[in-house]
């Protein structure tokens, strides 16, 4: 059976993890090859790497970044931010990245996906969607529109039909980041997790607001494949294997293997 | 016929033979793949000669992208027959993903183009009734024999092998039916999934297959 994924996300920016509250107001959060690894070991299913670089400086520390949590990944890394061409993707994949995230350039230019899908195959191809909740409209239905460039514009699309597009368009899998959950801890949207999730059949990695496990046990029922968590296992209040174990207890098929055991130990076992 | 006669099995290793050779099949994204082997102490460079692939103790098939763009390659490359003799002389290869499926007759991705034709089966596409492809972790079940304990590892795949080959030895796979996700036979081992990409397990995995063939 296909299991649910944990996918603990790290933001970087010059080479350092950074964290705040609706991309603003970033603070220093460690070493992204030191958090990479722990995470693997406690049982993460894959890693995304978000880079929030302001600089080109700060970009090119990004790539070595990665190539420095590649050498020790265990498990799929995802990359994003920035991307706006199939040269920024090879960049990342040459460094050592799994899949390539796109949003703002795919918002922009939506055959952005069809290229990648079709120069790096569908699993490869991430579309990520930063959704922001509209207002009532007259018709008393809740709609979501698309925000872009780390939340500083906001475009008249709204994020399921765009979802659908991406789809259409060769997308392998859709980051969903809820815009007014992120950085809350007041839980995953999940209407627009279920809205999304009932129009397009690719995996949703659901995104913003997490905060317990209750939160991670909700967003499975509302259809999410993967979870995408930031500050819980940050701050150090949880980690994953914890997360794994409470969860599969609730009846959520969860992957747990024998963790802890570095490639090192069966090297010197063997 | 050719120089594809080299057992090297059971030779003790040197330092200097812990060295991978990596079909360059072009579209593979495969720096997982040497990150992996660098952990497992070994350093892995790309081959595209007929002659490398008949030297290399040890060869990686890897394959991401289309079966036909695969097959395409190796034909251009000239490294069909070579990599079927190889394997079927089963000497120490190592199929990932793609690669397995290339072992296969022909595949519903790319009708009328032939495989390595290893086995003869034909890979077929996963029904509607699941989302395709298949994106994230399944459990991998050793069926009459077992490499290392079953696990579970990261698959991405649209297509897969639902016949057990015979003369192979298999672990299985559940979506929309099981499915072949591992098989092997002497030194040669092909996985659907993708071991550097699998966790602790998939490196046991990999580690298994580098101490079969004589050199871990």
């Amino acid at each position: 059976m296909l299991k649910k994924r944990i996918i603990p996300c790290l933001d970087i920016r010059g080479g350092r993890v950074v964290k705040g509250i609706k991309f603003q107001n970033l603070r220093d959060a460690g070493d992204p090859v030191e958090q990479a690894r722990r995470y693997d070991a406690d049982g993460a299913d894959e890693l995304v790497i978000l880079d929030v670089s302001a600089t080109h400086e700060e970009r090119l520390a990004t790539l070595s970044t990665i190539e420095a949590v590649r050498e020790h990944l265990t498990i799929p890394l995802t990359v994003g931010g920035g991307v706006r061409s199939l040269v920024d993707a090879k960049r990342l994949l040459d460094s050592g990245a799994d899949k390539v995230s796109v949003n703002s350039a795919a918002v922009e230019r939506p055959e952005l996906i069809k290229e990648l899908a079709q120069q790096f195959g569908a699993q490869c191809t991430v579309v990520a969607i930063d959704a922001a909740r509209c207002l009532e409209n007259a018709a008393d239905k809740t709609s979501w529109q698309v925000v872009s460039h780390s939340g500083t514009r906001r475009h008249q699309l709204d994020a399921i039909s765009w979802a659908c597009t991406a789809e259409s368009f060769g997308a392998g899998e859709i980051l969903l980041t809820s815009w007014d959950r992120d950085g809350t801890g007041t839980g995953y949207d999940l209407g627009l997790l279920s809205q999304l999730t009932s129009q397009i059949s690719l995996p949703v990695i659901a995104s913003g607001g997490a905060k317990s496990i209750a939160h991670m046990f909700e967003a499975f029922n509302h259809g999410a494949h993967a979870v995408l968590a930031a500050s819980i296992f940050h701050d150090g209040h949880m980690d994953v294997l914890t997360v794994k174990r409470e969860l599969s207890a609730m009846g959520i098929p969860v992957r747990i293997d024998h963790v802890n055991q570095t490639s090192q130990s069966y090297l010197t076992g063997a | 016929m050719s120089m594809c006669t080299h057992h090297a099995l059971n030779v003790p290793h040197q330092e200097t033979d812990r060295r991978i050779q990596i079909v360059d099949t072009g579209v593979a994204n495969i720096a997982s793949l040497h990150a992996m082997f660098r952990r497992l102490g070994y350093r892995s460079n790309l081959v595209d000669r007929p002659v490398e692939i008949e030297r290399a103790e040890r060869l990686v098939l890897p394959g991401v992208g289309s079966f036909g763009a695969a097959m395409q390659r190796l034909q251009e490359l000239d490294l069909v027959a070579c990599l079927r003799e190889r394997i079927e002389a089963e000497r120490a290869t190592f199929a990932v993903c793609l690669g397995l499926q290339l072992l296969c007759r022909a595949s519903e991705e790319s009708p009328g183009i032939s495989g390595l034709s290893v086995v003869p089966h034909i890979v077929e596409r996963f029904s509607n009734n699941v989302q395709v492809p298949q994106l994230g972790w399944n459990d991998v079940e050793f069926k009459d024999d077992r490499l290392i304990e079953n696990g579970h590892a990261y698959f991405a795949n649209s297509f897969r092998l639902k016949h057990q080959p015979d003369g192979w030895q298999v672990a299985v796979t559940d979506y929309d039916g099981e499915f072949v996700s591992a098989m092997w036979r002497g030194n040669v081992l092909a996985c659907q999934f993708h071991p550097e990409l699998s966790g602790a397990w998939g490196e046991r995995l990999v580690s298994h297959w580098l101490t079969g063939t004589g050199h871990a």
